[in-house]
């Protein structure tokens, strides 16, 4: 049987023993709500726009925050891979950082940018760039030093060196940092907005908490993990896969 | 002399701070268009000499002149193929060779120049794919076809077919003898095995081993191509084989005595 077909059977009978569960009243709707329901506050949602409006915003302030966090990381990693002095120093501090939830910076972010955007994206930003700079900085510190030698043997040195062989051989290596960073990145969205001011997809999950809409609260919750799922599957993975061959390193 | 190598010391301290003499007072002297075979068992410090001809490795004292010039750092002037191709993978094989001409020619000319010598490896048909598309041995002519893409004075081979297997190795040394006979190329070639040495160099420098030094230096006249020539072949082995045999029950004896302290 294909993988497909096992995964579409699976999440079938996840779902008919919800619905048979809710049917028989296993669980009381206010604790669980049934599918159905699930299904009715999904697409009241996305009726009246407001869940369109949510993922826009949400997937705004992603994008910008990831864009930064990719750019910055991949300049940090660079800088901690050239320089002793460097790794020695911002290095472990990147690593301590590396190690705390985002989130945990949301007070203070409060502080300085106001209850809004600036607050989330900096979170946002914070949760993408650590996982970035140590994959970008272990991809530079792990070319093959065979590359280099060749390399060199045909000419090449200094930033040419750099730009044309160094960075392109840690390419698997920034892909995996991209991938891990949206990741982190994702996760960091969905709690600083659940903490803070709408719209967005985490706003929507606490206002309907707020108000005893559970159906909602689960439906929010699905489409949370389905982008998850989708954006991961589907651009990361394969964009790795592709590049993993490319480079050689697929087993 | 076309290569002058002159007095080359290589010394190196371990993490214990014992001094190892890796290479002592290598002297050579091989004139242009010379093939050389530098033959000898592993860790006889062959693979360091070549290094330092490119320039990739420094001599502890010494010097090495390639066609007048002293070598400090890599160049173009020397081509090198390793064990492993070497080749880039995010580039298609004729990018790779394209690699070192890109700053001295228009894109166009270096398209051309690498079509030529991708033709001479006879791997034309393959100019657009990618190194994980090609064979070990593929991959390899490609690597060859680079570095004579870049006209060097020399080409320095570190163990080419080393890791390849024995028909594929068969095959590419009948095209490196023609390719080696069609460009004229001086050639200093590292190898640790006696019938490659023999049915490619016009002559075979053999090494012993801790510390690397020139144990015979041997002038190949055996007339091309050897294969023809079995008899003559076979006795030269077998003195190569006599030269060596010291050699290897000295790196075994070492070895039996470390275990027998550790």
């Amino acid at each position: 049987m294909k993988p497909a077909v096992k995964r579409l059977i699976f999440f079938a009978a996840l779902i008919l023993f919800w619905g048979l569960g809710s049917h028989f009243e296993l669980w009381h709707e206010t604790i669980l709500p049934s599918p159905f329901s699930v299904w009715d506050a999904l697409v009241a949602g996305f009726a009246d726009l407001t869940l369109v409006y949510d993922l826009v915003a949400s997937f705004r302030r992603l994008l910008i925050g990831l864009a930064v966090s990719l750019l910055i990381g991949t300049a940090l990693g660079i800088l901690l891979a050239r320089s002793k002095t460097a790794d020695d120093t911002i290095g472990s501090m990147v690593l301590a950082l590396q190690s705390v939830p985002s989130i945990i910076w949301l007070p203070l972010a409060m502080m300085w940018f106001g209850l809004g955007e600036g607050a989330i994206i900096f979170v946002v930003i914070l949760g993408g760039t650590f996982v970035m700079t140590l994959n970008v900085r272990t991809g530079i510190k792990n070319v093959n030093p065979l590359y280099i030698k060749a390399a060199r043997t045909m000419g090449s040195t200094g930033i040419d060196l750099f730009w044309k062989v160094i960075i392109p051989a840690s390419i698997p290596y920034l892909v995996t940092g991209a991938r891990l960073a949206w990741a982190f990145a994702w996760r960091a969205l969905m709690a600083g907005e659940l903490l803070s001011a709408g719209p967005g997809l985490g706003y929507t999950l606490r206002y309907a908490s707020d108000f005893g809409n559970m159906a909602l609260v689960i439906g929010v919750m699905i489409i949370i993990g389905v982008v998850g799922a989708v954006v991961d599957q589907l651009i990361f993975q394969r964009i790795e896969k592709n590049v993993l061959k490319r480079w050689g390193l697929e087993s | 002399m076309f290569i002058e190598i002159q007095h080359i010391n290589k010394i190196y301290t371990d993490k214990d701070n014992n001094a190892n003499t890796v290479l002592e007072d290598i002297n050579l002297e091989i004139p242009k268009g010379q093939f050389v075979s530098i033959l000898g068992p592993s860790g006889c410090g062959k693979s360091t000499l070549l290094s330092m001809i490119a320039g990739l490795t420094s001599a502890s004292s010494g010097g090495i002149v390639v066609d007048g010039k002293n070598v400090q750092k890599p160049g173009k002037d020397r081509g090198m193929v390793f064990q492993e191709a070497a080749l880039f993978p995010w580039m298609t094989v004729t990018e790779n060779v394209v690699f070192p001409l890109r700053k001295e020619m228009n894109k166009k000319q270096a398209i051309e120049r690498a079509r030529h010598f991708l033709q001479m490896v006879q791997l034309s048909n393959y100019a657009g794919h990618y190194p994980h598309e090609l064979s070990g041995g593929m991959q390899q002519r490609v690597s060859i076809a680079r570095s004579l893409a870049m006209d060097p004075a020399v080409l320095l081979m570190d163990e080419p077919f080393g890791a390849l297997d024995e028909q594929t190795r068969s095959r590419l040394h009948g095209q490196l003898e023609k390719i080696w006979i069609d460009t004229q190329k001086t050639i200093v070639f590292v190898t640790h095995s006696i019938q490659e040495s023999i049915k490619l160099s016009d002559r075979i420098v053999v090494m012993g081993t801790r510390p690397g030094t020139v144990i015979a230096d041997i002038e190949v006249d055996i007339p091309r191509p050897r294969d023809e020539h079995k008899q003559q072949v076979a006795a030269l082995e077998e003195r190569i084989m006599g030269l060596l045999k010291g050699e290897i029950d000295k790196v075994i004896n070492e070895e039996l005595a470390y275990e027998a302290r550790s």
